[in-house]
């Protein structure tokens, strides 16, 4: 049986003037039901434009897009605009990071709920409404009876991001894309927002991928995760891999940039040196080598040939020159130590 | 919101208060003696005290404000002089409440005169909004979502000639060719609406056409511009990843976002147009506010003059309130309190 959700070898290029963006250069995962895929990488790594493409948001734009998303069993890349518009917002919703300009200004949030649901089905505004109401409850927004009459502006961040929630929510999805959903609120905010996706997933079953760049995030919450660079997936694994022996030399420099509270005394972050790479002009060969620190120790060119994304344990994938034992030694000797 | 009303509507009264005293003492202060004016050409000293006299203008000019001002609120009589009145009952003149003054040139006053033109200018303003409101907003809205195609060119091209051909260009050709050369419509004069609404409207058509090419060229650019920028927005995308259909994106989640500065420009435009559309009323000869207060000038009659100053600086005055109140029902972020 095929998964829930196969992405197969997606591309979204954008051709433009100076040539062309590949912002997602084929990228491969599966997602199962009540699952969580983590997906990880700086900003401009193609995170956000692999969730747009999945949704169908870049049709009508310039984005040209190859590959296969099977949303059970049924290509969303051939489906024609109305059929996946059918999709949208009842089998897959999406939460944006910014749920102040993400909700329109002049409707109050009962309004933008209640044609959620109509869109999809008819149903009279009362019963939607009361759907709403008992909705925006769940979510954990106090007094939903006055609150689905107030407008966004109204309510603070973290009681926004929830009614955006339980507007995705709204028409139980399969498939639930969270852009960055905790990026523009408080820590504790965060914690709170997180909490809520994982119980309203138990509760609704639905397969989840969590698009951050926040690895204490995707630790907390996520099942897989998928490590992105220059539009391309480096490593792929269970979260325990993942962060236990984590592969790939850019992980280790994500890891090792992160402070952590549970230690006592910690060596001063480490960087990752450099900026992330131009889409439009990556750099030959691995995109990483660059900033890579340890490139010395890959037996060919890293600045001449691309590495293939292969398995380096059971089901823990990633994209490096350097031979696999190798790796293993460096991150147990040099990076380990620092965490 | 009943608080904002009244508060705008205190500062409504003063601004036009002190218009009026501006205007009122501008044109006392300038050379031109009003009197003269009134004297035709064999003028005796006699005759010209005579005149003066009539009209009041021998009192000091804070005087001469205060009945102005009192006028407006009960009316005067004219002549303005107790001793003529006594001397010539026969001959008063009666001016009403607002009492806008007496045109000592055209002998009649000044609220005869606007009531015969008010209907004429509203007309012409009336139908000019309508024709340019829907062709500048549909226009505009067409151009956003062709952007950088042909439709979207074709319009802002049109939109940019609109925009330059100045409007007594435009009321010549349309008076010239399609009413005089070609007959499709009347050459324009104006039939209440009242007595004939259809020929009230073929009547007004060209005029209207005048008007609204001049002003849906800029509405063109200004809905262009403001859903272009709507259409990127953050929430236009969350609508369609609810899986909204496009032209209920287009209409309920972008349009209503761009309605607000839409109606803001709308609402002063039209403000101005009621007090009288001067070039296009003077191509087409209708006698509207616009003609009369070039007719004013042109022969100095400096009360007429005041008058029509105050009419068309409180309808500005009024439509920048009525947007203002407008604005908090179609924005909620706006708190008028």
């Amino acid at each position: 049986m095929s998964p829930f959700l196969h992405v197969n070898d997606l591309k979204v290029h954008f051709p433009t003037d100076d040539g062309v963006v590949k912002a997602v250069d084929g990228l491969t995962f599966d997602l199962e039901k009540g699952k969580t895929l983590g997906i990880v990488g700086e900003s401009g790594s193609g995170k956000s434009v692999t969730s747009l493409a999945i949704m169908g948001l870049h049709r009508g734009s310039r984005a040209r897009l190859s590959g296969e998303v099977l949303l059970d069993g049924q290509d969303l890349l051939k489906l024609s605009d109305e059929e996946l518009r059918s999709l949208r917002g009842r089998r897959m919703a999406m939460i944006f990071q910014d749920p102040l300009s993400a909700m329109h200004p002049y409707y109050t949030i009962g309004q933008q709920l209640v044609e959620a649901i109509q869109v999809h089905e008819k149903v009279a505004k009362k019963a939607a409404r009361t759907k709403v109401m008992d909705m925006l409850g769940r979510v954990g927004i106090p007094n939903p009876n006055k609150r689905i009459d107030q407008y966004p502006h109204e309510f603070s961040g973290g009681m926004r991001q929830r009614a955006m929630i339980a507007m995705a929510l709204i028409n139980d999805p399969e498939l639930l894309i969270a852009d960055e959903p905790t990026t523009a609120l408080d820590v504790t905010v965060q914690a709170q927002i997180l909490d809520l996706m994982r119980d309203l997933q138990d509760e609704f079953g639905s397969a989840i991928i969590m698009i951050t760049h926040d690895l204490g995030v995707v630790a907390e919450i996520a099942d897989d995760v998928l490590v992105m660079y220059g539009g391309k997936c480096i490593e792929y694994a269970e979260v325990d891999s993942a962060f236990h022996q984590p592969d790939h030399p850019y992980t280790w420099g994500l890891l090792t940039s992160m402070p952590r509270l549970d230690r006592l005394k910690q060596d001063r972050l480490l960087p990752i040196a450099g900026n992330p790479p131009s889409l439009i002009n990556l750099p030959p060969g691995c995109a990483f080598h660059p900033r890579c620190a340890f490139r010395e120790f890959a037996p060919c060119a890293c600045d001449e040939v691309v590495p293939d994304l292969l398995e380096s344990y059971p089901k823990h994938d990633s994209r490096c020159h350097i031979p696999v034992a190798k790796r293993a030694e460096l991150f147990a000797n040099v990076i380990a130590p620092r965490l | 919101m009943f608080w904002f009303t009244v508060r705008r509507l205190v500062s409504v009264v003063v601004m036009i208060f002190l218009i009026t005293a501006t205007t009122f003492a501008l044109f006392y202060a300038s050379p031109i003696d009003p009197a003269r004016y009134s004297c035709g050409k064999n003028c005796t000293p006699t005759i010209l005290e005579g005149n003066r006299k009539a009209l009041g203008y021998d009192k000091p000019v804070l005087v001469q404000y205060g009945k102005f001002v009192s006028g407006l609120f009960v009316g005067r009589d004219y002549p303005d002089n107790e001793f003529l009145q006594a001397q010539f009952p026969d001959q008063i003149v009666h001016c009403p409440a607002p009492c806008l003054g007496y045109s000592p040139s055209q002998h009649r006053t000044i609220n005869e005169m606007v009531a015969e033109a008010w209907p004429i200018s509203l007309s012409i303003a009336l139908g000019a909004f309508i024709l340019w409101m829907v062709t500048g907003v549909s226009g505009g809205i067409i151009a956003a979502l062709n952007k950088g195609k042909w439709q979207d060119r074709g319009i802002v091209g049109t939109a940019l000639v609109g925009f330059s051909l100045p409007t007594f260009f435009v009321g010549l050709v349309l008076l010239t060719f399609p009413a005089i050369k070609w007959g499709w419509v009347p050459i324009p004069h104006f039939v209440p609406f009242t007595e004939n609404p259809v020929a009230w409207a073929q009547n007004l058509i060209l005029p209207w056409i005048t008007l609204a090419f001049f002003f849906a060229a800029s509405y063109v650019r200004l809905t262009r511009a403001y859903m272009i920028e709507t259409m990127s927005e953050d929430y236009i995308r969350t609508a369609n990843a609810k899986g909204v259909a496009r032209w209920t994106v287009i209409f309920r989640h972008g349009l209503r976002a761009v309605l607000t500065p839409i109606v803001t420009a709308a609402g002063l435009d039209l403000g101005g147009l009621l007090g009288g559309a001067i070039i296009t009323e003077s191509v087409f000869s209708l006698h509207g506010l616009g003609y009369l207060a070039v007719h004013s000038v042109t022969t100095m009659d400096l009360p007429t003059i005041v008058a029509l100053v105050m009419i068309v600086s409180t309808f500005i005055v009024i439509a920048n309130m009525v947007v203002d109140i407008v604005y908090g029902f179609i924005d909620p972020r706006v708190k008028l309190s």
